[in-house]
């Protein structure tokens, strides 16, 4: 579908996808356009709108990808985007995506949707899987049964999708069309005497009478408040009570709403049985129940999920490390090559001690990164991260969180941003808020790199991988304590319930793990190439000026005097890190350093942590900065990890990689944390907080580890 | 008559009256799981804090609080 239109004279349609979470809205989305809309295997992954554009026979489509939402109610946030979508926005044609393999369920929204009076076609997306399990659904019937037209299509194999758009074009030309929704007698006796009413006072809308009925019976607030100004509310007023006593008194019920969802699911009902063949029988125990009754075992669960984990730190160091000597290797090269073709001494310094020590010190770190997604993007493809929120909310609900809180909190391993989006899932804003808190103990991606530089200088090869799983299993810890403190001072407040859909176990396809790795590994590669450079160069410019003539001069005086190489080179190097430290960074290094000398930082080390402030990254890329400037030529060992291992003690690298895992994530995260909480003093709060755990419990560390090793 | 909460790993009942009230009976609702509703117990977590339960095709994980407000007659 790609062939272009010209945008002014082509016409346009604008779409909105609408269905349930997880029935393949985004994918679907994906495979008819260039898009790489983020699809994963649970409820909520969607939690805002986003609008895709292509070109079809001369029209310009507009999609709108929608958050998945169950009902038409508020109930979390991320459905009232939608709701608040769907009835205030302009758009021209609803498609209402359908999990054909769970029909019946999926109707239920259907049913709501089709009282809007807008066009709808239904997608019977997931055909491929349907086939597989032996499910046949009669397309055209069903359309000539509902009113709607319906197509069959598969996102994974793109079955069916021109003929959907082609259906989409059809209808927005068609001349609105009324879907035929029965209900039972007694509902549809009371429809037709408040349309006849409607219809006897010439009551004028767009929507048809029959929908208004329907709506003003089912307790539907909008059209309540069209009708209240209108004159003939006084007489309708009473009409509408009575009328729903009788429904009400038909279901044996004393709620309306819950009248309709039986009067829906008994309609749904009644077009599943005629257009639905199960054609193989079903074995007793599905594949997914078979495999549930392993993965979320009362005994097994748990240490199962601990065991996964664990792997994924050992695969992260072990086979990440593989290739970070040659990288290693290519940026010293790249430096050497780069620097002999500089004449201009600062130049040079700028471009190889400044940029490519700071961008490669990063770029170092991306197989490990690479790992860690892949193993985030298996946890979100298979189905397997909402059985972990099912194991886990027993344990966090002790600690006050929700177990819906897992999804926002494994996000938040590959980045936080995404995560304080996706906290949007939650529907109580205490349980948000919260969620939101500690987030940021959950530690990124951009982390990682600092906590394998410190896991590889101070531990063997064997242990750097467990290190890593505790690191990162002790930040989660301190997380869940926090928020349990959270909890009982400031969110207090009773118990939200958990009711989560569990998503049957996928098989995900390479095409669709690759994409996800690759959208992120480039994502992180293009920091590196943009703001970490620049940061880098900042560091350099800072660390390189002012520069002071007389410390030169004079120690290019002694070095002449000087023999022997040795003491020539030990001149050399005292020279290059008197100059740094009486550098801008080096001055606000001294400056800071007092703050910091109770957790046992030298001056470079608190200034990775300010400067760390912007984005992780930029803690590695500094240190970088900084010890490949302190020594110029260094006998032995002169990368990163070497310089730490000998600079660094081991109780001062303790105490900072606690700093790190605690504080603010960064610049970019701290933005969307305040939008995401509603409020700029949500933002201090959180520094405040994270700042004093951040600083109290490395000072405990340094302490506590100084006093043990 | 008994709880969901009640019934034990295996068990099939249906459903009887939701005890929910408003928002969270409106999403029950919206999962299928509404008077007559026919409701298999799958997987139990430790001490039943948490419990998995199917309805039609749909899986479900409910906590032991809600599956306590719901009404069942055993098949
Ligand atoms: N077999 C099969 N799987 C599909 C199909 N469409 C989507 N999926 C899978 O279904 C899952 C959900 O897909 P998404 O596109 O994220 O669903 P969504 O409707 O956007 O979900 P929310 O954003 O949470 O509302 C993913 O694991 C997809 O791989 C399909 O046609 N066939
Ligand atoms: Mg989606």
């Amino acid at each position: 579908m790609e062939e272009k239109s010209c945008p002014v004279i082509s016409k346009h349609i604008k779409v909105a996808l609408v269905g349930q979470p997880n029935v393949g809205k985004s994918m679907l989305i994906n495979s008819v356009s260039n898009a790489h809309l983020h699809v994963g295997n649970f409820s909520g992954v969607t939690v805002d709108k986003t609008e895709v554009l292509f070109d079809y026979k001369g029209y310009n489509f507009t999609v709108v990808d929608l958050p998945g939402t169950y009902a038409f109610t508020d109930y979390t946030i991320e459905e009232r985007v939608t709701h608040d979508y769907l009835c205030a926005e302009e758009y021209d044609v609803i498609i209402n995506v359908v999990d054909s393999t769970n029909l019946t369920k999926n109707l239920q929204l259907t049913a709501e949707l089709l009282t809007m009076s807008k066009k709808v076609v239904i997608a019977l997306n997931m055909s491929d899987e349907a086939q597989k399990e032996g499910i046949e659904i009669n397309a055209e019937y069903m359309s000539e049964l509902m009113g709607v037209p319906c197509v069959k299509v598969s996102a994974v194999t793109k079955e069916g999708i021109e003929k959907l758009i082609d259906t989409v074009l059809q209808k927005h030309q068609d001349k609105k069309v009324k879907p035929k929704l029965v209900f039972s007698e007694p509902v549809e006796e009371e429809i037709a005497q408040i349309v006849w009413y409607l219809d006897k006072h010439r009551f004028q809308s767009e929507n048809s009478y029959r929908n208004i009925a329907i709506n003003l019976l089912k307790n539907n607030k909008k059209t309540y408040e069209k009708l209240h100004d209108n004159p003939i509310w006084t007489e309708l007023q009473p009409i509408l009570i009575e009328a729903s006593k009788h429904i009400e008194l038909h279901h044996d019920s004393d709620d309306v709403k819950e009248a309709f969802a039986e009067e829906y699911a008994s309609f749904n009902r009644g077009i599943v049985a005629e257009v639905l063949k199960q054609k193989v029988k079903q074995e007793k125990k599905t594949i997914t129940e078979k495999i549930d009754s392993v993965l979320i075992h009362p005994l097994f669960g748990i240490p199962i999920f601990l065991f996964f984990m664990w792997s994924l730190f050992q695969l992260t160091f072990e086979v990440g490390a593989i290739p970070m000597d040659y990288i290693d290797a290519f940026f010293g090269w790249m430096g050497d090559t780069v620097g002999a073709t500089i004449s201009n001494e600062d130049i040079r310094s700028l471009v190889v001690d400044g940029i490519i020590a700071g961008v490669g010190a990063v770029v170092l770190f991306v197989p490990n990164i690479i790992i860690l997604f892949i193993g985030i993007a298996l946890l979100e493809s298979t189905g397997y991260m909402s059985r972990v929120a099912f194991l886990l909310d027993g344990f966090f609900h002790k600690f006050g969180l929700h177990g819906q809180s897992f999804i926002p909190l494994v996000t938040g391993f590959g980045c936080s941003i995404p995560a304080y989006m996706s906290a949007r899932i939650l529907k109580n804003d205490r349980d948000r808020l919260l969620t939101l808190f500690i987030i940021g103990f959950m530690s990124c991606g951009a982390r990682l790199p600092v906590y394998v530089l410190f896991a590889g200088a101070f531990f063997s090869p064997e242990m750097a991988g467990n290190i890593l799983f505790i690191i990162y299993i002790s930040g989660a810890m301190i997380g869940i304590i926090a928020a349990k403190v959270l909890k009982m001072t400031v969110f207090k407040g009773v118990d939200e319930p958990f009711v989560m859909e569990m998503p049957k176990y996928r098989l995900p396809s390479l095409k669709l793990i690759w994409h996800t790795v690759l959208t992120k590994t480039m994502m992180y590669l293009k920091k590196a190439g943009t703001f970490i450079a620049g940061a880098s160069m900042l560091v350099w410019f800072l660390s390189n000026y002012p520069h002071n003539l007389a410390l030169e001069a004079e120690y290019a005086q002694k070095i002449a005097v000087e023999s022997s190489a040795n003491e020539k080179q030990k001149l050399a190097n005292q020279r290059s890190s008197e100059l740094l430290e009486q550098s801008y960074l080096g001055s606000i290094g001294k400056f800071s350093e007092p703050l910091f000398a109770p957790l046992g930082f030298d001056w470079k080390m608190s200034v990775a942590l300010q400067t760390g402030l912007a984005a992780k990254e930029v803690v590695v890329s500094t240190l970088g900065v900084l010890y490949s400037l302190g020594s110029d030529v260094t006998e032995g060992d002169n990368t990163l990890v070497g310089a730490i291992s000998k600079n660094i003690s081991f109780a001062s690298a303790v105490a900072f990689i606690v700093v790190i895992m605690i504080y603010l994530p960064c610049l970019a995260a701290s933005v969307v944390f305040t939008r995401e909480a509603g409020g700029i003093r949500y933002f201090f709060y959180l520094l405040a907080f994270t700042s004093i755990v951040a600083y109290s419990l490395a000072f405990i560390a340094y302490n506590v580890t100084r006093i043990l090793v | 008559m008994k709880k969901l909460i009640e019934c034990e790993r295996g068990e099939k009942v249906r459903v009887l009256k939701l005890h929910a009230k408003d928002e969270l009976k409106q999403r029950l609702i919206s999962f299928g799981l509404m008077k007559e509703a026919i409701v298999e117990v799958l997987e139990q977590a430790p001490a039943k804090q948490t419990i998995e339960v199917k309805v039609g095709k749909m899986r479900l994980a409910l906590r032991a609080q809600e599956a306590e407000l719901i009404a069942v007659e055993v098949l």
